[in-house]
C-alpha cells in the first residue's frame, strides 16, 4: 500500500527541463531510504505551468514544488518525505507578494482558471485507462450509446459548442450536416495537426488525457453514423503519437472500440495518420488530401467534407480540443455546459500563453474573460517590469490587440470584431522591445513559406507583401508602401482559395490599424522605436560606462571604433555598418543604441 | 551529383531493402506518405533510386512521388548528419529573441539552413514551433529539447554530441 503519490510532470516542456533526471534521482533516493514500496512515482501529462518546470507534486498533502533538479532529491527525500519538513526553497514564490505557497490551488496562475477540458491533465497517468475511467471517463460514451444519433446531435447543438480549431463553426450543426448526408460509409477525422507556431494546447491534451479525445471521437462517430475514424497528428509530436497508440490499444481491450462496442451493436475503428510537416495540412480539405497520400493542397468548397470528404465519402472533421469537450457535454448535459461562457461562445477555451509574460504555459479560462485578466492575473504581468505593448492572438491568421483593448472579452465574436481571431488559441505577449513591423514581417515570412502555391493571390500576394515589409524593416521603405500593403492585403484576403491566404494579411492589417505610427517611424524617420531592426539602429559608446578594454575595437569588422587603452572609445558613424558585434561583445553595457 | 555518379549510385543501390519496406503497403490506399516515411526511417533520407523504384512498383509517374516528397518539410532528398539540430522559429521563440541563437548556431557549425557539416556530424534545420513555447527560445537536438537558450549556452550543449 502506497502512503504517498508523487506526480512529476512529463510534458514536453518539463522533460526538457529535466524530468527524467529528477525521476531517476528520486528513485535512487527512495531506495536509499527504503521508501520504494511506500511512495509511488507517477509521470503525468502537462500541468500547464511549463515556465516553472519540472513540476513535482506530493499527494495526499498536495504540496507543489517547482523547478526541481536532480540534485535536490537527496534533500527533498530526507527533509520532506522522511522528516516531514517542507523544503521552502523549492516552493512557488509569488512574484507580486514574494510569499511562498504550498498548494497549487493558491497560485494565481491556477486559481483564476477554470480547468474543465484540462481537468485530467497533470492529474492522471495518461497511459492508464483506469485512471481516466475513475474520474468519470467513458460515462458520456455510455450515455451516447443509449441515445438516438439525432438526440446526440441535438444535445451538442444546444450546448452551444463551437469548433476550437479556428473558425468557430457550431459543432452540432456540422454533425447534423454529416448525419443527414446520405451514404453507407462515413468518416470522422480528428485534426491534431496544430500548426500554429506558438501554440501547444492540442499537444498537451493528447499527451495528458488522450482518452478524452478518443471518447469524443467515438461519440461523434455514433452521432453521424460512422464506423471509422482517422486522427491526423503532427509527426513533430512523437510523445503524443505514442500515448494515442497506447490509449487506442487499451480502449480496444476494454471493448470501447472495435466490434460491437459495449454490446451496442455498433463497430468503431480508429486509425492514426502522422502528418509530415506542412502548415497548410491543418486546413481541412488539405488534410484530407494528405490522408489520401497526396500533396496536401486545399480543394475548393463546396462540396464540403460533410458531403464529399475522405475518399469521396461524407466526413466530419473536428479539432482535438473540440472533441475533448464532447464527453463533458454528454455526461453533464447541455445546460450544464452552456452555463459557462458568453451569449455566442459557450464553455471554456485553452490558451497557450507565451512571450514576454512572467508565467508562460497553458491556461483554460471561461469564454468572455478579459484579456487583462489573462495577461496580468494568470500570466503575472510582463517580464522584467517592462511595459505591455500587445498580445498576438490566433497565430499567422490572427492579429495584435493593443493596450487600449485589454478589457475586451475573449470570445469568438469580440476577437473577430477587433480584427484578430480566436484561431487555435496561441497567445503571444509582447512588450516595448518588440517591433510590430518586424512581427508582421515574421508572420508574412511564415505564411509565404507555407503557402502551397495552388492559387495565385496567396502565392504571389504574400510574396509581394513580404518584400515590402522586408524593405521597411531594412530602412528602405517608401512613402507609398503603406497604401500598397493595404491594397494587397485586401486583394489576398478576398481572392485566396483557402483560409491560409484569406487570413494571412490579418497580422499586417491589425498592426497597421493599431501601430501605424511604428510603420511611419520606420519609413519617414528611418527609426525603429523598439530598437530591434538592426539596419535602423545607430550605435554609440557611453563614455561614462566604457572602461577602455578595447574588446569592441577588436570585434568591429569595419574598423569603425577608435580609442586608447583605458580611455573611453568612440564609434565613427560614417564607418559603422550597424552589425551589432560591439554591442554583443561589450561586457559592461557601454555600447548603446539610439 | 554528376550524371555518371548518379548512374553508379543507381546500379549499386540495394532495391531489395525498398521492396521489403513496400510489402505492407501494396494494394492499399493513401500510402504515399507512409511509404516515404518508412524509406526515410530506413535510409535517413530519400535516395533518388528508391523513389524511382516506388513509382515503378505503384505504377505511378515518378513526378508524383517527387511532388509529395518535396511538398512536406519532413522529407529530405540528401543524406543528413549524424545529429539533427532543429532551432525553433515559432512566434514565441521569435519574440524571445531566437534570431540571435539561430545566427550563433550557424556560425558555430559553419553551415546554413538545411546544410550538413563536412564531417557529417550535424545538420542544421529550422522548424516552426516545437510545442515547448513556455521555455522559449527552444531547440531540439535529435529527440532532446533544450529550452531558455542564449547564444552563450550553445557551445556547451554541442559538446555532448
Ligand atoms: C491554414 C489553416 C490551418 C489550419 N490549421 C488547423 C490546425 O492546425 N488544427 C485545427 O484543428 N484546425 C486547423 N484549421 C481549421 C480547419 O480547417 C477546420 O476548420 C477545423 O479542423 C475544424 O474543426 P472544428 O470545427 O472542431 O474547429 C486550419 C485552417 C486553415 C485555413
Ligand atoms: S514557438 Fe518555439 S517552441 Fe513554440
Amino acid at each position: 500500500m502506497y502512503e504517498r503519490h508523487i506526480l512529476i510532470c512529463a510534458g514536453t516542456g518539463c522533460i526538457s527541463s529535466g524530468t527524467r533526471e529528477v525521476k531517476e534521482a528520486l528513485e535512487n533516493e527512495l531506495i536509499k531510504h527504503n521508501l520504494q514500496d511506500k511512495v509511488r512515482i507517477i509521470l503525468s501529462g502537462c500541468h500547464g505551468f511549463c515556465e516553472k518546470g519540472p513540476i513535482f507534486i506530493v499527494y495526499p498533502e498536495d504540496i507543489f514544488y517547482c523547478e526541481v533538479k536532480a540534485e535536490d532529491m537527496p534533500e527533498l527525500v530526507e527533509e520532506y518525505l522522511v522528516k516531514g519538513n517542507i523544503v521552502e526553497r523549492l516552493l512557488y514564490k509569488d512574484p507580486t507578494t514574494a510569499g511562498t505557497v504550498t498548494s497549487h490551488e493558491e497560485i494565481p496562475f491556477y486559481s483564476r482558471q477554470k480547468r474543465q477540458v484540462l481537468r485530467n491533465c497533470g492529474v492522471i497517468d495518461p497511459e492508464n485507462i483506469d485512471e481516466y475511467i475513475i474520474r468519470g471517463g467513458y460515462i458520456g460514451l455510455k450515455k451516447a450509446l443509449g441515445m438516438e444519433p439525432l438526440e446526440i446531435v441535438n444535445t451538442v447543438k444546444s450546448s452551444g459548442l463551437r469548433g476550437r480549431g479556428g473558425a468557430g463553426f457550431p459543432t452540432g450543426m456540422k454533425w447534423e450536416f454529416a448525419h443527414r448526408s446520405p451514404g453507407d460509409k462515413k468518416y470522422v477525422v480528428c485534426n491534431a495537426d496544430e500548426g500554429d507556431p506558438g501554440a501547444f494546447m492540442d499537444r498537451s491534451v493528447l499527451e495528458g488525457d488522450p482518452h478524452a479525445v478518443l471518447e469524443g471521437l467515438i461519440i461523434a462517430g455514433r452521432a453521424i453514423g460512422s464506423d471509422e475514424a482517422y486522427i491526423y497528428v503532427r509527426a513533430e509530436y512523437p510523445l503524443a503519437v505514442r500515448r494515442l497508440r497506447t490509449a487506442i490499444a487499451q480502449a480496444e481491450e476494454y471493448g470501447l472500440i472495435g466490434q460491437n462496442i459495449l454490446n451496442s451493436g455498433a463497430n468503431f475503428k480508429i486509425n492514426i495518420k502522422e502528418g509530415a510537416g506542412a502548415f497548410v495540412c491543418g486546413e481541412e480539405t488539405a488534410l484530407l488530401a494528405s490522408i489520401e497520400g497526396e500533396r496536401g493542397m486545399p480543394r475548393p468548397r463546396p462540396p464540403f467534407p460533410a458531403v464529399k470528404g475522405l475518399w469521396g465519402k461524407p466526413t466530419c472533421i473536428n479539432n482535438v480540443e473540440t472533441l475533448a469537450n464532447v464527453p463533458l457535454i454528454l455526461r453533464n448535459g447541455a445546460d450544464w455546459y452552456s452555463a459557462v461562457g458568453t451569449e455566442g461562445s459557450k464553455g471554456t477555451k485553452i490558451f497557450a500563453l507565451t512571450g514576454k509574460v512572467n508565467n508562460t504555459g497553458l491556461c483554460e479560462v471561461p469564454m468572455g474573460i478579459s484579456l487583462r485578466e489573462i495577461v496580468f492575473d494568470i500570466g503575472g504581468g510582463i517580464r522584467g517590469g517592462k511595459k505591455y505593448k500587445a498580445v498576438q492572438i490566433g497565430g499567422p491568421s490572427g492579429g495584435c490587440i493593443p493596450e487600449s483593448l485589454l478589457d475586451l472579452p475573449v470570445d469568438f465574436d469580440s476577437l473577430t470584431a477587433a480584427g484578430a481571431m480566436m484561431g487555435s488559441g496561441g497567445m503571444v505577449v509582447m512588450d516595448e522591445d518588440t517591433c510590430m513591423v518586424d512581427l508582421a514581417r515574421y508572420f508574412l515570412s511564415f505564411t509565404q513559406r507555407e503557402s502551397c502555391g495552388k492559387c495565385t493571390p496567396c502565392r504571389e500576394g504574400t510574396k509581394r507583401m513580404l518584400e515590402i515589409l522586408e524593405r521597411i524593416t531594412r530602412g528602405k521603405g517608401e512613402p507609398e508602401d503603406i497604401p500598397r500593403l493595404e491594397k494587397l492585403a485586401v486583394a489576398v484576403k478576398d481572392s485566396s482559395l483557402c483560409g491560409l491566404g484569406q487570413t494571412a494579411p490579418n497580422p499586417v492589417l491589425t498592426t497597421l490599424r493599431y501601430f501605424r505610427d511604428e510603420y511611419e517611424a520606420h519609413i519617414f524617420d528611418r527609426r525603429c522605436p523598439a530598437g530591434l531592426c538592426r539596419d535602423l539602429l545607430t550605435y554609440y559608446i557611453d563614455a561614462e560606462v566604457c572602461t577602455g578594454c578595447r574588446s569592441c575595437v577588436k570585434a568591429c569588422p569595419a574598423e569603425a571604433i577608435s580609442g586608447e587603452k583605458k580611455e573611453p572609445h568612440a564609434i565613427d558613424e560614417a564607418k559603422c555598418i550597424s552589425c551589432g558585434a560591439c554591442f554583443d561583445r561589450c561586457k559592461f553595457g557601454a555600447v548603446k543604441t539610439k | 551529383m554528376s550524371e555518371e555518379t548518379a548512374k553508379a549510385a543507381e546500379k549499386s543501390f540495394d532495391y531489395d531493402r525498398v521492396e521489403t519496406l513496400l510489402q505492407e503497403f501494396l494494394h492499399k490506399k493513401g500510402v504515399m506518405v507512409p511509404i516515404l516515411q518508412k524509406i526515410q526511417a530506413e535510409f535517413g533520407y530519400l535516395p533518388r533510386p528508391a523513389m524511382e523504384y516506388v513509382a515503378k512498383r505503384l505504377r505511378i509517374p515518378v513526378s508524383k512521388v517527387f511532388g509529395v516528397a518535396t511538398f512536406y518539410a519532413q522529407f529530405h532528398l540528401h543524406p543528413r548528419g549524424k545529429n539533427i539540430v532543429r532551432v525553433c522559429r515559432g512566434t514565441a521563440c521569435h519574440v524571445r529573441g531566437v534570431s540571435k541563437v539561430a545566427e550563433k548556431m550557424q556560425e558555430i557549425l559553419g553551415v546554413g539552413v538545411g546544410q550538413t557539416t563536412e564531417d557529417m556530424n550535424f545538420t542544421y534545420e529550422e522548424v516552426a514551433c516545437i510545442g515547448a513555447c513556455g521555455l522559449a527560445p527552444v531547440m531540439m537536438i535529435n529527440d532532446q529539447t533544450y529550452g531558455k537558450l542564449t547564444p552563450e549556452k550553445l557551445k556547451g550543449i554541442l559538446k555532448n554530441y
